[in-house]
């Protein structure tokens, strides 16, 4: 039994549910990259200079990567993985200095004519080091110090991607709050970290003093029902005071420290600002184009805001502006269901492991995944601000493709792995 | 531990909501809300419109006044247009390198990737030429229209013309008009511009991001093809309204032939009148603003905007009130001793006729006679005052048609003028009585007529009581549609009867030896008639005529007005009767072609305005120049209207 195991290692072992899932989406990809192409030159052969070229070859050699991880060994990635998270951060300082800049972010690294996008590699790399951590120390993570050594581990890649600056992928990194949830930290941290973002946003809605009274008075109503209980008292008074200093500092960075076009764009996706022929553009077409598609879609090819060029950047970005016009709600149905089913799975795969390090790897990956298909698809109906990351395994790009499949093909290799001890 | 395990439900949870979020917003878009589906046709699709050609217009006999010619307009698109000889193209459509620099700057500025006009309105000969030698002009195209010619280059007034749109109409439109259609601005052009623009065709034609055009939507099923405008049969008779504006060529003034059984217009003539043919092409607005400084006002259409005194030309109106109110009969006689006295007023009259009855005093144009009739109709028992009598004639009186518009299907008619008792009322408090509006006895005073409300008159005399609305289109389209309102009947309330004293009296005024008319008799027609001299306060006196033929079975009714021409007998009634003869005989005999050419010959033109403030001399030595103001001779005035009154 044990030597039929090792003998089949990477055919019996490795999940092929999720593999399957991996090459559908893969595969709607490139269907949907070939749609995208501007129909301004109608030659019909098949064309490997185009992006639906380009894309096929990404997706094969992604899998020659995906299955070469494989054939690792298991404890590499443990082994190695404070290595394989300095080398990235070295490479996100290297982008800085010799970096490309494309569109406003120095975010590319040229090696010939292939580009290295260190922030990819960085997600793995970060969620390694965090799995080590937590595998080998087994920390109390409702206590101090291993909340601070997770905290660094994650906020370095994240201020050296603010650098270039890229918020869409340093954004990415808050998921590995969660994997850090499901591992022990306090759920108060999580309720006072998503409370600060309303606050945040509120801070932009209403007017501070507005807001100010609004604390003031729900602080008052909880002092005066806790009137005997003095120690709660104090907290909620502690809570209010940060609450309004808080106020005071969001503002301050909103208006100082954000760039303008990013204000531009949160403004924008909070309704306070209507533009759209300006930055919400990009927006307003990308949800014509998904709205135009209606239940089942234009069918393949016959999308016009898509054949006509009407949305930009839409085979990176807003790939899913084709899916939704040409596909329809159908099309969207199936593709986020497709996503569910894989991060769900990952997440029960991770849940069965018996080394902590592939569970904790396994909820990284499942929340990186997470994280980049809300924001995306977020992004192209507009209930989220226009955050350039692009969609898992659909959208156009070889960096992008292969750091996901990298992604995924470790977590199936630990997972292919997990009768032995790592 | 088992704690928490727990959380990775809460995990999978969030998932899910997460999941049902976007689901939710997509479903919303996709499938519960239209606006974007709709918001994406609008992105893709643009209407391409194609010009209908505007209706025809033709007279009554279907000869053609107004119908289309080709033109090219000369398209560009910019982004398209490569190097090459400019030079040649500029010699080609005859423009200098400075036009060529701004036509191209403005069609780059209107966009890159769309067509505009480059330059309109180029000649078939200018079409043909460079049709053989585009292809030497990348970017550039030609596309086709049509414009408006006029084959005899009458009826200018009638037609009026054709525009361009401004932003304005655009905008009263409410989206109809677009940038660079065209519009009637006035005439008939714009009394009847929405059966004779026809439909625009649409094209729907799929755009991509840059504007460049991706080829025809759904296989051009919602597509439709341009409907030519309805063709519109005009009532003036064309040969008739030649020879009209030929008669008043040179004169100020109008000329209005009624067909009485049917109000139809037979001829419409407002004079000093241009070239319709003007008003159209390239060179349009260039005219325009020439045929502006014309001091007699071509734009004028004096037939249904010029007030003139009705003068004697009102005095059957007199007699046929006094038939039906009974106050006189056609034995009653005045005594005429030359004048017409009353309170302070007195009113001349022409002639020492003594005793005088109804026939003898409408062919002599008795003005002593007009006064008494109104005095009777004033001065009648049953009313409690005169001012209430007044307010009852001229109640009657509009029944005419005067002091109102009549409704004649061009725009811009004027109403005339007839005042109410209650004006003199309010000018003269209670102290007013016969006397002081016995000029309006005779059509003077404060009443204006236009020279149609003139010919209208006739024309209800002629039918012996009732009028059709004047109109100037008998068949519209195809089925030869007619509004309802011109077939109507309008009844002015005097018995038939009455008429025929009346029509006695104005027979005589052109064939009794002692009519006013007497020279413009017709051979073998007896035409009825009355002359009249307007007085006018701006100098000599306007001829007037008014009348119809033949007596019997009226088949024309007839106005003719020339401005400053002094007596109603030597200008306007042998016009009248040359327009009379023409209609009903088909020519006018022989013998009168002699006068007739006299009669086209002859210049009456008021003298141009002087100018109000004269220059000051400012030095001794410049008196002599100052002094003498250089006013244009009349030499110089025949010479110059030829391009305006032909």
């Amino acid at each position: 039994m044990i030597n039929q195991q090792s003998n089949n290692r990477f055919f019996f072992n490795v999940d092929w549910v999720t593999i399957l899932i991996y090459i559908a989406l893969c595969a709607i990809g490139f269907v949907n990259i070939y749609a995208s192409i501007p129909q301004v030159e109608e030659s019909t052969a098949f064309n490997f200079a185009s992006n639906y070229g380009k894309q096929l070859i990404f997706i094969m050699t992604g899998l020659v990567l995906g299955f070469s991880i494989l054939l690792l060994d298991a404890k590499f990635f443990s082994i190695f993985s404070p290595i394989i998270y300095g080398v990235t951060m070295i490479l996100l300082l290297v982008v800085l200095v010799v970096g490309r800049n494309v569109g406003g972010n120095q975010a590319w690294i040229p090696i010939g004519s292939f580009r290295l996008q260190p922030s990819e590699l960085a997600k793995f790399g970060t969620a390694l080091l965090l799995a080590r951590y937590i595998s080998s120390f087994n920390p109390k993570l409702n206590t101090l110090k291993p909340v601070l050594i997770a905290a660094v581990i994650i906020v370095v890649p994240m201020c050296l991607i603010m650098l270039q600056p890229d918020a869409g992928s340093m954004l990415v990194f808050l998921s590995f709050m969660f994997p850090l949830y499901r591992e022990g930290l306090p759920g108060y941290l999580l309720i006072i970290f998503w409370g600060m973002v309303l606050l945040f946003i509120l801070n932009l809605f209403l007017s501070q003093w507005v807001l100010i009274s609004i604390i003031l008075i729900l602080g008052g109503l909880f002092i005066y029902f806790n009137k005997k209980k003095h120690q709660r008292m104090i907290m909620i008074g502690i809570i209010m005071i940060s609450a309004i200093g808080y106020l005071f500092i969001a503002k301050l960075v909103f208006e100082n420290v954000l760039q303008p076009h990013q204000r531009t764009r949160i403004e924008l996706i909070l309704g306070l600002k209507t533009d759209p022929k300006g930055a919400g553009y990009n927006v307003n077409q990308s949800k014509i184009a998904i709205g135009s598609g209606q239940l089942t879609g234009r069918g393949f090819l016959q999308g016009t805001q898509t054949k006509y060029g009407y949305v930009p950047e839409q085979s990176t970005d807003f790939i899913f502006s084709t899916i939704g016009e040409e596909w329809g709600f159908a099309g969207c149905f199936v593709v986020i269901g497709l996503y569910m089913f894989l991060l769900l799975r990952i997440v029960n795969l991770a849940e069965r492991q018996r080394s902590t390090f592939s569970r904790v790897y396994g909820y990284c990956v499942a929340c990186i995944i997470f994280f980049h298909v809300f924001i995306n698809i977020g992004m192209t109906i507009g209930i989220i601000p226009v955050i350039g990351i692009p969609l898992p395994f659909i959208s156009y790009g070889g960096s992008s493709l292969w750091s996901f499949t990298v992604l995924l093909f470790i977590f199936l290799k630990l997972d292919s792995n997990r009768m032995g001890f790592i | 531990m088992d704690n928490l395990f727990n959380r990775k439900y809460v995990i999978q949870v969030l998932f899910i909501v997460v999941a049902l979020i976007l689901l939710g917003t997509l479903f919303y878009i996709q499938v519960a809300s239209e606006k974007y589906f709709i918001a994406a046709e609008s992105n893709v699709l643009k209407k391409i419109y194609t010009f209908p050609a505007r209706g025809v217009i033709y007279d009554r006999n279907e000869k053609p006044l107004a119908q289309n010619e080709a033109v090219y307009d000369l398209m560009v698109i910019p982004n398209q247009v490569k190097e090459f000889d400019t030079a040649a193209l500029c010699r080609i459509i005859d423009i200098d390198m400075k036009r060529f620099a701004r036509n191209f700057n403005k069609a780059s500025a209107q966009s890159r990737y769309q067509p505009s006009i480059f330059e309109r309105q180029l000649s078939v000969q200018v079409y043909a030429t460079l049709s053989e030698q585009l292809s030497r002009f990348p970017g550039f195209f030609v596309q086709s229209r049509t414009i408006r010619h006029y084959p005899d280059s009458v009826a200018a007034h009638f037609l009026g013309y054709i525009k361009e749109v401004s932003p304005l109409d655009i905008q009263n439109s409410e989206g109809y008009y677009r940038s660079g259609d065209y519009i009637g601005k006035s005439g008939v052009e714009k009394s009847y511009e929405t059966l004779l623009r026809g439909e625009r065709g649409i094209v729907n034609m799929m755009y991509d991001v840059r504007n460049v055009p991706k080829g025809s939507y759904a296989e051009g099923r919602f597509d439709t093809a341009a409907v030519s405008g309805d063709r519109l049969i005009s009532s003036l008779d064309l040969k008739l309204q030649k020879l009209g504006e030929d008669l008043m060529r040179n004169k100020v003034g109008s000329i209005v032939a009624i067909e009485p059984a049917s109000g139809e217009i037979l001829a419409f003539v407002s004079s000093p009148t241009y070239d319709p043919n003007l008003m159209v092409g390239r060179s349009q607005g260039n005219n325009y603003m020439e045929l502006l400084k014309n001091p007699n006002r071509v734009f004028n259409i004096r037939p249904i905007q010029g007030y003139y005194s009705p003068g004697s030309s009102f005095k059957p109106l007199d007699a046929l009130l006094g038939l039906q109110e009974g106050v006189i009969d056609p034995s009653m006689t005045f005594n005429c001793p030359g004048y017409f006295k009353v309170g302070g007023h007195t009113v001349k009259c022409e002639h020492v006729d003594g005793n005088i009855a109804l026939r003898m005093g409408l062919a002599r144009s008795c003005n002593t006679y007009a006064c008494y009739v109104f005095q009777k109709l004033l001065t009648q028992r049953k009313y409690p005052n005169q001012r209430v009598a007044y307010d009852e004639w001229q109640k009657k009186v509009r029944k005419f048609g005067l002091g109102e518009k009549l409704g004649i299907d061009l725009p811009s008619e004027r109403n005339g003028r007839l005042y109410d008792a209650a004006y003199y009322s309010g000018k003269y408090s209670k102290y007013w009585n016969y006397g002081t509006v016995i000029s309006l006895a005779i059509g003077q005073g404060e009443m204006d007529a236009t020279p149609l409300q003139m010919a209208n008159i006739m024309a209800i005399i002629a039918n012996r009581g009732y009028y059709i609305k004047p109109h100037l289109v008998k068949a519209i389209g195809k089925n030869r549609v007619i509004k309802k309102e011109y077939v109507k009947k309008n009844y002015v309330d005097v018995e038939a009867r009455h008429f025929e004293p009346v029509i006695d009296g104005m027979q005589d005024a052109v064939n009794a030896p002692w009519g006013t008319a007497i020279q413009s008799r017709i051979d073998g027609i007896v035409m009825c008639g009355k002359t009249g001299t307007v007085q006018n306060p701006r100098g000599k006196n306007h001829s007037v005529f008014i009348g119809f033929a033949p007596r019997d079975n009226p088949k024309i009714a007839i106005a003719v007005i020339v401005e400053n021409a002094g007596y109603g007998s030597t200008y306007a009634a042998p016009i009248a009767s040359y327009i009379a003869e023409q209609y009903l005989k088909g020519e006018v005999s022989k013998y009168k072609l002699a006068q007739v050419a006299w009669m086209k010959s002859q210049v009456i033109l008021p003298e141009p305005p002087k100018p109000k403030v004269k220059p000051k001399p400012k030095g001794t030595d410049s008196i002599e120049k100052v002094t003498t103001p250089v006013l244009p001779d009349q030499n110089h005035t025949k010479s110059k209207p030829i391009q305006i009154t032909q």
